[in-house]
């Protein structure tokens, strides 16, 4: 006689330590393997797109920086970007030098937190900490120049809200210098010790033509073996001036694509942004930085679509104008939200531990999923 | 022990209950608090924090605040849990593993129960605690708590036996179950010391050492699964299961679960210091003998003891704050396909060398 | 057999690495400090507390305006203009009695827009941010220096004024009205007389004839 058994649904969430913010994963579980994973999200909407359309362009810029709350600065750096399309203004030189050393300073930050509570997810508290330490000599530099450490409304379209403090330059080479060894100390710590190897190589495999047809981007899509990077393919900004790798993902621990080569390209990425500050500070030109800032914003009747590379992936903006000072309509494309959507392929056949590595190397901000 | 509170109180059961509680007032329960503050420390400056500072002088109170705080607790039971068995289980888990703590040799004039079968007996009795961890998952009516219960089981059960392996090849070794004599035979200096080779002539001294070294690992790396310490805390892996078996309890009921695995903490480092690293003796040779004051070597016996066991406290400590956790089917992996067969092997060739 | 002695290995060997480094950290000096006891020096510009130097206030409603989560609420009145209420401290001459001025903290974003536009400078962000409060409406800041009565007065001169003026502009409505109507009069009387006139003419004529 069969026993009659049924699949027990795990509610992972809202309120779980690993989710990443509020997230519920309702998993479908036969023992601890997983049958099927549905993400619940839009407990954290804040109705971004419908309030943009009743704001002014300047007054929708502290309003980007709460969708990836960990990467506000390129938040803003996508937003301005796309107005100044819209608007087709050119933005001074030294703008230009600052949101290149805002970005990738913003994109180290954002990395330490997604490699740092990746490691938390898989149970090592340590490195999280280490990294959060470094962290926070970033977002002092931040609060040094613009008075915030988390939202910055720091980019402004056509320029930015302070020019440099008189010091930063200064500390941001001392801050280079003192953080790449700090690089190799997490990878002594966490990224080639074995049972880090053995918690997250060969697990979530994300082929290239699944990462592709699920639209990922950014480090996730790196690291499935594709060199795709819109600073190099398509610089926006000043990224063409700028000598720096992309790294991709090479299946050093196991197959292409799994979630230690998605670990692994955001470390690497590390790297490369600090190279990328190297040059930046050593080009910057000296210059006014709000010149350009036009003084009522009323682009003209139509639409554009600008797009970025942000730490989690291309960060678009859609911007539909009718002439007159508020947007018609505005859509974000959220790499998280698009990132979120490959759970479910991802975690088919898994254990229940692997959902949390998965999820946790897909580096999603519930902020900017539910927007 | 016994006898002499036998002859102060002239009643069998009154000394009887005054010697079993000796060890948990005086030895278990502030053990659990210093070594919940020592968690808090020691994890604190590897993350260059300072952890607890308020309470006392660098925090040295906290954990008597905590526990305070604790008792104070309400304590919820929700509605759908099977209340005998949730009252039940915290008490199981404490029970078993205190009662390892009878069999422990803290010093040559304080043995618990000093059993021929110390060994065999603690053994057995630490099972008792993957029983009350079952009950709690189960009585929970928690998901979580249920995977953690059931991880749980299947990890302690496991790793008994390359725990076992091990065992029976010092037990080989020294061809006795009681902690006692093997602490007795690891006596004088260290490198008489199980983990040394124990107290064989010189020369099978050096064909055991690297076995011997060899099973203390193995045993440490068991330890750590069977009192769910990382890597090994997959049944309260809060980054997957919240709190794992123990979710649904609050309040002293929770406390209870929280001493319980501190005490199992040193309960497994004792017995690999009384198996190993020559139990109570001292690796340099007593003071109370050089300066003849006899009534001081239990005294310096209990402090060595202390010292080894915390010492290997805080190896189990500092490694929980340097590593990430296992999987389930890894954790299964390490078990048995790695320590075990190595266990065995080890095993075979202790036998075979001790024969010579 | 070779990989499997290699993964043994390779476990044993990454975690005591992994040690040393924890090993190493244990003697650095702690980066946290005291919170209540030991501050950390706050950056220069550092976003906190808004705050608003009612002296150079000219009420021009800018911050406000500028808000995108309207936490600023500014009601004025029109000063008489026999009423001297100074200048600013860069020299803007003050027209308005700044009858209200509020911000709601709670709801304030910490956006810093509201003080680029204010052309006196006289909203900016401090650096105090321990300001936590029992009740949600004693973080409802109000600025305006004026008192009860004085608002009340303020208030009445205004209307006063604003209906003397309005006294003022019905008299020189009426008097427009009246003038217009006199006008009116004036006209149609001529008109009614020239008619008249036309009639007599016309009437005259045939007498004539």
């Amino acid at each position: 006689m069969a026993i009659k058994t049924e699949e027990m649904v795990l509610n992972m969430g809202p309120q779980h330590p690993s989710t990443h913010g509020v997230l519920r994963l309702e998993l479908e579980l036969e023992g601890e393997i997983i049958k099927n994973v549905k993400p619940h999200i839009g407990y954290l909407h804040r109705c971004f797109e419908k309030h943009a359309e009743a704001m002014t362009y300047p007054q929708v810029v502290p309003y980007t920086d709460r969708m990836d709350y960990v990467a506000s600065m390129y938040n803003n750096f996508g937003y301005a970007v796309t107005v100044e399309k819209l608007l087709g203004i050119e933005v001074p030189e030294r703008v230009e030098y600052i949101r290149v050393i805002m970005g990738e300073l913003q994109r180290i930050a954002s990395h330490m937190v997604a490699l740092g509570t990746y490691g938390l997810d898989l149970g090592a508290f340590t490195p999280f900490l280490y990294l959060f330490i470094d962290r926070e000599k970033i977002l002092n530099l931040f609060e040094m120049t613009c008075g915030a450490r988390l939202l910055y409304n720091y980019i402004w379209v056509g320029g930015v809200s302070h020019d440099l403090h008189p010091d930063f330059l200064r500390l941001t080479k001392e801050f280079i210098d003192y953080y790449r060894p700090h690089i190799a100390e997490l990878n002594e710590l966490l990224s080639y010790n074995k049972i880090f190897i053995e918690r997250t190589a060969n697990v979530g495999v994300m082929p290239l033509d699944t990462a592709i047809n699920y639209g990922m981007t950014g480090p996730n899509l790196r690291a499935s073996g594709l060199k795709f990077d819109l600073r190099k393919d398509e610089p926006y900004s000043i990224y063409d001036r700028f000598d720096f790798d992309v790294p991709v993902g090479e299946g050093k621990m196991g197959t292409v694509g799994d979630c230690w080569d998605r670990y692994f390209v955001r470390v690497l990425e590390l790297e490369q942004s600090l190279k990328i500050l190297e040059q930046a500070i050593e080009q910057i030109p000296e210059g006014d930085v709000q010149s350009a800032i036009p003084k009522r914003i009323k682009p003209p009747a139509g639409t554009v679509y600008g797009r970025v590379e942000a730490p989690r992936g291309e960060l678009g903006y859609f911007i539909i104008s009718d002439g007159s000072v508020n947007p018609f309509r505005m859509k974000v494309r959220a790499p998280s939200f698009v990132s979120l959507s490959i759970m479910g392929e991802l975690c088919k056949g898994h254990l229940v531990s692997d959902v949390v590595a998965i999820l946790g190397s897909i580096d999603i901000v519930l902020g900017e999923v539910d927007r | 022990m016994y006898e002499l509170l036998y002859d102060i109180f002239g009643s069998e059961i009154i000394a009887m209950i005054i010697a079993a509680c000796m060890p948990l007032f005086l030895f278990i329960l502030p053990f659990a608090l210093i070594a919940v503050l020592l968690e808090r420390k020691v994890s604190a400056h590897m993350q260059d924090r300072l952890g607890p500072m308020r309470v006392g002088y660098h925090g040295i109170l906290q954990t008597i605040a905590d526990i305070l705080k604790l008792i104070q607790k309400e304590d919820i039971v929700a509605d759908t849990t099977d209340k005998k068995l949730f009252n039940m289980a915290p008490v199981l888990v404490f029970a078993g593993s205190y009662a390892v703590f009878a069999a422990i040799p803290f010093s040559g004039a304080f043995i618990g129960s000093a059993a021929d079968v110390g060994i065999f007996f603690i053994i057995a009795v630490s099972s008792i605690v993957v029983a009350g961890i079952l009950m709690a998952g189960w009585a929970s009516n928690n998901k979580y708590s249920l995977l953690g219960a059931m991880r749980s089981a299947a990890q302690i059960i496991s790793y008994e036996i390359p725990t076992a392996l091990v065992v029976l090849s010092i037990v080989m070794l020294t061809g006795t179950l009681s902690l006692n004599t093997m602490s007795i035979q690891q006596t004088a200096y260290f490198w008489n010391w199980n983990l040394f080779g124990g107290a064989a002539d010189g020369f099978v001294q050096l064909l055991l050492l690297p076995f011997t070294v060899v099973a203390f690992v193995i045993f440490y790396i068991s330890s750590l699964a069977e009192v769910n310490r990382t890597p090994f805390d997959i049944p309260e892996a809060e980054s997957e299961l919240v709190a794992g078996y123990h979710t649904e309890y609050s309040g002293m009921k929770f406390a209870m679960f929280f001493l319980a695995e501190y005490a199992n903490m040193f309960a497994v480092s004792a017995i690999a210091v009384a198996i190993f690293l020559g139990g109570y003796q001292s690796p340099l040779g007593y003071l109370g003998n050089t300066i003849g004051v006899e009534w001081l070597i239990p005294y310096e016996q209990l402090f060595w003891f202390t010292v080894k066991g915390v010492g290997l406290v805080l190896v189990q400590i500092w490694l929980r704050w340097t590593l990430p956790r296992l999987r389930v089917d890894q954790l299964m992996t390490v078990c048995w396909k790695y320590l075990i067969p190595y266990a065995f092997v080890n095993l075979i060739i202790i036998g075979l060398i001790s024969l010579i | 057999m070779k990989q499997y002695l290699k993964n043994s290995f390779d476990g044993i060997w990454t975690i005591l690495v992994g040690m040393k480094v924890t090993f190493k950290h244990l003697f650095k000096p702690a980066v946290t400090i005291q919170y209540p006891d030991v501050k950390l020096p706050m950056a220069d510009r550092v976003r906190n507390r808004l705050y608003v130097n009612m002296d150079d206030c000219i009420g021009c409603d800018q911050c406000a305006r500028a808000c995108p989560v309207n936490c600023i609420t500014i009601d004025t009145v029109k000063s008489l203009p026999t009423e001297d209420l100074g200048k600013t401290s860069n020299g803007k001459k003050k027209v308005l009695w700044v009858t209200k001025f509020d911000i709601d903290i709670a709801k304030c974003c910490y956006c810093q827009l509201c003080v680029f536009p204010c052309p006196t400078e006289c909203i900016y962000m401090t650096d105090v941010y321990e300001f936590s409060e029992f009740e949600r409406e004693d973080l409802n800041y109000k600025f305006a220096t004026l008192t009860e009565s004085e608002i009340v007065e303020k208030n009445a001169n205004f209307e006063k004024m604003q209906a003397e003026k309005e006294a003022k502009k019905a008299a020189a409505a009426k008097a427009k009205a009246e003038e217009l109507a006199k006008k009116k009069a004036e006209e149609e009387a001529k008109a009614k007389e020239e008619p008249k006139t036309d009639n007599a003419d016309n009437k005259e004529q045939p007498d004539k004839e």
